[in-house]
C-alpha cells in the first residue's frame, strides 16, 4: 500500500531535474561583460550592431566569450577584465563615431558565467534586490494636476485665437482650476462660439451655464482626454528619465510606472548618488528656429550651396549657426538662424498618428496659445522655407528634424516625412523628450552601498545555513531515518524554492532571504506532523506499513489547513507591501507551496522507495516510540 | 528519544480560567504601554531620513552631531550601530529639505571632519509615503485577520474562527506591546514578521481544532472537556517540536542576522513563544466557552465513517 505509481516518481524526478537545472546558474559566479544599449531614441541594437561588434573585436583580436541579446541591449561576455576594458574602448569608438553625440551607451557589467545553453532555456541566477547588490532606488511623484493645467492652458490660447480669427465675440476666457470658463454677452454669441469650439477642441466637454446677465460656457477635459494627457505625461517623463539614466552607464536600470502617478527608478551598482540626482533632475530644452540656407533641394527656398560650403570652411554668416541634420547614415549641413521662434515649453502635444488623407505616418503637434500665435506670424511669409527643431541637452544642440513648411501653421499641425509608424513614434518621443511633461519630486530614496550589500548576502546565507544545520541535527537525532528523510525533503524544498525564484526572476531581498530561512523553519512543521502521526499509529498497535499510510493520509488535511492561513498572510503582504517586504511575501508564498509538495509528495516518495517495497516490515527507524505502560517499546531497530 | 511520555491526558481545561487570566493581564499591560508610550515607529512610517555611515576609526559622535546641527538639525539622533565605527543618523522630516539633497549635504559636512567617511546606506521616506505605508500596513493586518476568520469559519465553524482570531490577535498586541515597552524600532520588516506570525501561529489552533473535530467523531461518549484535553495532549509533542525547529532557525537569524534582521527575528521569537501558548491554551478554552458541541462539527448523517479525517 505504500507504493507510488511510476508516474509519481517520474513527476518528482522531473521536478528535481528542472529545479537543479534552474538553480545551477546561481553557483557559476559572474564574468565581466560589456553591455551595449541604445542611447538615442532612434538608435537600435540589431543584427547590424552585432556584426559591427564582432568585426571590431576580431580586428582588434580581443577574444569574446559569447554575445547575448535581449530587446534592449547586447551583452558581450569576456574571459577577463582586461579584455573587457579594452573591448569597451574599441567598441565605443566603432559604435559612436561622433564623439559629441553618441548613439549607444556602453556599460561595464557582470553577467552569469553559466554555459551558454543555460541562457537559451532562460535559466538565470536569482535577481538580487538593491539591498543585496547595492545601488539607488528612487520613487518619484509626478505632479499630474500641473500636466492637466498645462494642457488646459494650451486649450485656452487655442480657443481664444480661433474665436478671434472667426470674429466671434466673447467677454472673457480663462482657466479656473480644472475648467475653462468663457463668458459671453448674449446667448447668440455663445451659441455660435460653442459650435466653433466643439469643432476645434474635441477634447473638451462643454457645458452652458446661465447666470444673471451672463452667458457662459465651461469646458473641462473629457475623462478620456484626461487619462490620455496623464498617460502621456508619465510616458514622457519616463522617456526623459530613461534618456538621462542611460548617460550614467548603468547596466540594468529599472524605470517603471508605479501606481497612477509615480515612477520608480532603480540604479543597481550606482554609488555616486549626487551625480545620479543631478542628472535625473536636469532639464533639456527644445527650440524651433528657421533654416537660413541648405544645399539639398535646388527647388526649395533658401537653396544656397555656396553659403553652406563657405560655412563648412569656417565662414559662418553673422546670426546663424552651422548644424548637421542626421538622416540615417548621412548628415545634411544646415545654416540655422540663432533666433529662437518658440521653445519646447509651448509644445503641449506631440503624438504619432496617421495623415487623414493618405494614411501616411505623421507626428501631430499642438502648441499653446502664445506658441500658436507666434507660429502663425512666422509661417505666414515662410511657406516652402524650412524650419529646424533642435534638442539642447547638456548645452549641446542637435537638429532632430528640419521639415519644409507647406502652409501657414497655427496651434496644431503635423510633421510629415516619416517613412514608418515607428519613425513617427521616435520623432514624437524626441520632441517630447526635451522636457518633463510635469514636475517630479523624489518622495522616497533608498541607497545601499556595495559593501553593505555583499555583507547582507553573507549574513542572510549564514543564518539560513546555521539554522538549517541545527534543525537537521535535531531531526536526525530525534527521528532517525525519518529525520533523515525529512531533512532531505527539506533540502529539496530549498532547492525548489531557489529554482522557482530563479525561474520567475523574482527580486530577492534581505527580508526575502529571511523568508527562505523562515519557510525552512516552517516547512519542517509538515514533516513533524506526519512523523508524529506515524508514531501515534504505531503506539496504537498498527503495523509499520499501515502506520506510514495512515500517517501521511491523515496529516494531509491538517497540513493544507495550517498552510493556507500563512498563505493568506503572505498574499496580503504581497498586495499591500512594498519593496523589500514584497520580496519577503513572494518568498513566503512560494515557500509554502513548495513545502507542501516536498513534505507530502517528495518525502512520501522517498519513504515509499525505502520501505514501501518490503512486504514484511517489522519495524521502521523513526526514533523511540514510547508506549504508556509497556516497557518494551523499542520499535526502532538499528540498521 | 521521546520527550513526551504522557500517560494520561493533561486536564488543560481545568485551568482554562487561569490561562486566560494570565493572557488578559499580559494583554492589558501591552495595551497600557501602547496607549501611553506608543510605538517607536521607524522611518518607514514616520517619514524622514536615516543614514548609515562608516568610518575607518571610531568617530566622535558629538562631533557628528555638531556637524549636522550646522545644517539646522538640532534634533538629529546619532548613535553607533553594530560596531563603534558605524554610525546611524536619523533626521526628521523638515520643511524645505528634500531627502535627496539632504543626504548629500550631510555627507559633505561629515567629509569636512574626516574625508574617509563612507556612506553605507540612505533611506529617505517622504511623509506622504510614510502615511501610506502605515495605512497599507493596517489594512494588511485587517485583511489577514478577516481572511483567517473566513477560512476557519468555512473549514470548521464560526466558533473556531472567532476563537483562533481572538487568540492570535492577542499575540499581535503582545508583540506590539514588547516593541512599545522596550521602545524597539518598529519598521516595515517588523510588520512583515508580525503578519507572518499571525498566519503561522493560527496553524497551531488549526492543528488542535482538527484534532478536536476528529475526537468528536471517535470519542462518542466523551465530554467536550475530555475531547479538548485529549486533543491538546496528543498534539503537544508535535507543537513543541515544530516550534522548536522554527525557533532554531529564528534564533540563528537573531544571532547571525545582523542589525537589519535583528528586530525581525525578535518579533518572530516573541510571536512563536506566545503563539504556542495562546493558540493552544487560549483558543481552546474560548471554543469551549462558546459552547462548541459535537453537533457543530459532526453531521448526524455521517455517523458511519468513524475515524476518517477530511
Amino acid at each position: 500500500m505504500n507504493r507510488y505509481p511510476l508516474w509519481r516518481y517520474l513527476l518528482i524526478g522531473f521536478a528535481l531535474v528542472t529545479s537543479v537545472l534552474y538553480t545551477l546558474p546561481n553557483f557559476f559566479g559572474e564574468v565581466p561583460a560589456v553591455q551595449i544599449s541604445p542611447l538615442k531614441v532612434t538608435a537600435r541594437v540589431d543584427a547590424a550592431v552585432m556584426e559591427t561588434v564582432e568585426k571590431t573585436l576580431a580586428a582588434n583580436s580581443i577574444p569574446l566569450d559569447g554575445m547575448f541579446t535581449d530587446p534592449n541591449s547586447i551583452k558581450v561576455r569576456f574571459r577577463d577584465t582586461d579584455s573587457q576594458l579594452k573591448a569597451k574602448d574599441v567598441l565605443d569608438q566603432a559604435l559612436n563615431p561622433d564623439r559629441d553625440s553618441p548613439s549607444f551607451i556602453l556599460a561595464l557589467n557582470l553577467i552569469s558565467d553559466s554555459p551558454r545553453w543555460f541562457s537559451a532555456i532562460n535559466a538565470l541566477p536569482m535577481y538580487l534586490g538593491l539591498d543585496l547588490r547595492g545601488g539607488i532606488h528612487f520613487l518619484l511623484q509626478v505632479d499630474l494636476p500641473s500636466a492637466l493645467n498645462k494642457r488646459l492652458d494650451g486649450q485656452v490660447g487655442f480657443i481664444r485665437n480661433a474665436l478671434r480669427e472667426k470674429k466671434l465675440s466673447y467677454a472673457s476666457i480663462a482657466r479656473e482650476t480644472q475648467t475653462i470658463v468663457i463668458k459671453f454677452r448674449d446667448a447668440d454669441a455663445r451659441e455660435k462660439a460653442q459650435r466653433e469650439i466643439e469643432r476645434i477642441a474635441p477634447d473638451l466637454a462643454l457645458k452652458t451655464l446661465e447666470g444673471p446677465g451672463e452667458f457662459r460656457i465651461t469646458g473641462a477635459l473629457t475623462p478620456q482626454a484626461q487619462t490620455e494627457t496623464q498617460k502621456s505625461a508619465i510616458e514622457q517623463n519616463i522617456t526623459t528619465l530613461r534618456n538621462r539614466v542611460n548617460e550614467l552607464g548603468v547596466a540594468e536600470p529599472i524605470i517603471q510606472q508605479q501606481g497612477s502617478d509615480r515612477i520608480v527608478v532603480q540604479l543597481p551598482g550606482v554609488q555616486d548618488t549626487a551625480r545620479a540626482k543631478d542628472i535625473l533632475g536636469r532639464t533639456a530644452s527644445l527650440e524651433i528656429r528657421m533654416v537660413e540656407a541648405h544645399a539639398s533641394d535646388p527647388q526649395g527656398r533658401d537653396y544656397d550651396p555656396t553659403k553652406i560650403e563657405a560655412a563648412i570652411k569656417g565662414n559662418v554668416p553673422f546670426g546663424t549657426e552651422l548644424f548637421y541634420e542626421r538622416r540615417g547614415a548621412a548628415a545634411e549641413p544646415l545654416l540655422i538662424s540663432k533666433q529662437v521662434i518658440i521653445t519646447g515649453e509651448r509644445l503641449t502635444k506631440a503624438a504619432p498618428t496617421f495623415d487623414q488623407r493618405d494614411q501616411r505616418p505623421v507626428v501631430a503637434i499642438e502648441l499653446d496659445g502664445q506658441g500658436a500665435r507666434i507660429m502663425r506670424d512666422v509661417t505666414r511669409d515662410a511657406i516652402k522655407r524650412r524650419m529646424a527643431v533642435l534638442l539642447i541637452e547638456k548645452g549641446k544642440p542637435e537638429v532632430i528634424t528640419a521639415p519644409v513648411i507647406q502652409d501657414q501653421l497655427g496651434g496644431s499641425f503635423q510633421i510629415t516625412g516619416s517613412k514608418t509608424p515607428r519613425e513617427a513614434n521616435d520623432l514624437a518621443l524626441l520632441l517630447r523628450a526635451g522636457a518633463l511633461a510635469a514636475p517630479m519630486d523624489i518622495i522616497e530614496e533608498r541607497t545601499v552601498g556595495p559593501s553593505l550589500g555583499a555583507e547582507n548576502i553573507k549574513i542572510g546565507f549564514h543564518s539560513t545555513w546555521i539554522g538549517f544545520t541545527l534543525i537537521a541535527v535535531f531531526m536526525i537525532a530525534y527521528y532517525h531515518m525519518f529525520g533523515v528523510i525529512s531533512i532531505v525533503a527539506l533540502a529539496i524544498n530549498v532547492l525548489f524554492l531557489v529554482a522557482l525564484l530563479s525561474m520567475l526572476q523574482a527580486t530577492l531581498t534581505l527580508p526575502g532571504m529571511a523568508g527562505i530561512a523562515l519557510t525552512v523553519g516552517m516547512a519542517i512543521d509538515a514533516n513533524v506532523l506526519i512523523i508524529e502521526r506515524i508514531r501515534e499509529e504505531l503506539r496504537n498497535g498498527n503495523t509499520p506499513q499501515a502506520a506510514i499510510h495512515a500517517g501521511y493520509d491523515r496529516a494531509w488535511g491538517t497540513i493544507i489547513d495550517s498552510n493556507i492561513t500563512t498563505l493568506i498572510a503572505g498574499a496580503m503582504l504581497f498586495l499591500l507591501g512594498s519593496g523589500p517586504v514584497k520580496g519577503f511575501a513572494v518568498v513566503l508564498c512560494l515557500g509554502i507551496l513548495t513545502s507542501i509538495f516536498s513534505a507530502v509528495t517528495v518525502s512520501r516518495g522517498i519513504v515509499n522507495l525505502y520501505y514501501g517495497s518490503r512486504r514484511r516490515l517489522e519495524s521502521i527507524s523513526i526514533g523511540q516510540v514510547w508506549k504508556a505502560g509497556a516497557e518494551k517499546h523499542q520499535q526502532d531497530t538499528k540498521r | 528519544m521521546e520527550f513526551f511520555r504522557i500517560k494520561k491526558d493533561i486536564p488543560f481545561m481545568r485551568y482554562a480560567l487561569i490561562f486566560n487570566v494570565i493572557s488578559v493581564i499580559t494583554f492589558l499591560i501591552a495595551v497600557a504601554s501602547l496607549a501611553t508610550k506608543g510605538l517607536n515607529f521607524g522611518v518607514d512610517f514616520t517619514g524622514g531620513t536615516v543614514m548609515e555611515v562608516s568610518y575607518k576609526q571610531a568617530p566622535d559622535v558629538n562631533k557628528i552631531r555638531e556637524a549636522i546641527a550646522k545644517l539646522g538639525f538640532t534634533d538629529a539622533a546619532v548613535q553607533s550601530f553594530g560596531t563603534a565605527r558605524d554610525v546611524l543618523i536619523r533626521l526628521p522630516v523638515k520643511q524645505g529639505f528634500t531627502g535627496a539633497q539632504l543626504s548629500e549635504q550631510v555627507m559633505n559636512e561629515l567629509r569636512k571632519d574626516d574625508a574617509a567617511v563612507e556612506m553605507r546606506r540612505v533611506e529617505f521616506v517622504g511623509p506622504q509615503v510614510g502615511t501610506e505605508l502605515f495605512e497599507n500596513g493596517a489594512l494588511a493586518l485587517l485583511f489577514v485577520s478577516l481572511g483567517i476568520v473566513a477560512y476557519l469559519a468555512l473549514r470548521f465553524e464560526w466558533k473556531f474562527g472567532v476563537a483562533a482570531i481572538i487568540a492570535n490577535l492577542h499575540d499581535v498586541v503582545i508583540i506590539l506591546g514588547f516593541f512599545s515597552i522596550f521602545q524597539w524600532e518598529f519598521s516595515l520588516t517588523v510588520l512583515a514578521a508580525v503578519l507572518a506570525i499571525l498566519g503561522y501561529s493560527v496553524n497551531e489552533s488549526v492543528v488542535v481544532f482538527d484534532r478536536i473535530r476528529e475526537n468528536f467523531r471517535k470519542m462518542r461518549k466523551a465530554t467536550v472537556t475530555t475531547v479538548i484535553d485529549n486533543a491538546i495532549t496528543r498534539t503537544m509533542s508535535r507543537t513543541i517540536i515544530t516550534h522548536g525547529c522554527t525557533q532554531l532557525m529564528v534564533t540563528s537569524m537573531l544571532i547571525f542576522g545582523g542589525e537589519t534582521l535583528h528586530y525581525f527575528a525578535l518579533a518572530l521569537t516573541i510571536g512563536i513563544l506566545f503563539g504556542i501558548y495562546s493558540s493552544v491554551l487560549v483558543a481552546s478554552p474560548i471554543v469551549m466557552w462558546l459552547r462548541v458541541s459535537r453537533e457543530d462539527l459532526v453531521k448526524p448523517e455521517k455517523k458511519t465513517d468513524v475515524g476518517a479525517v477530511i
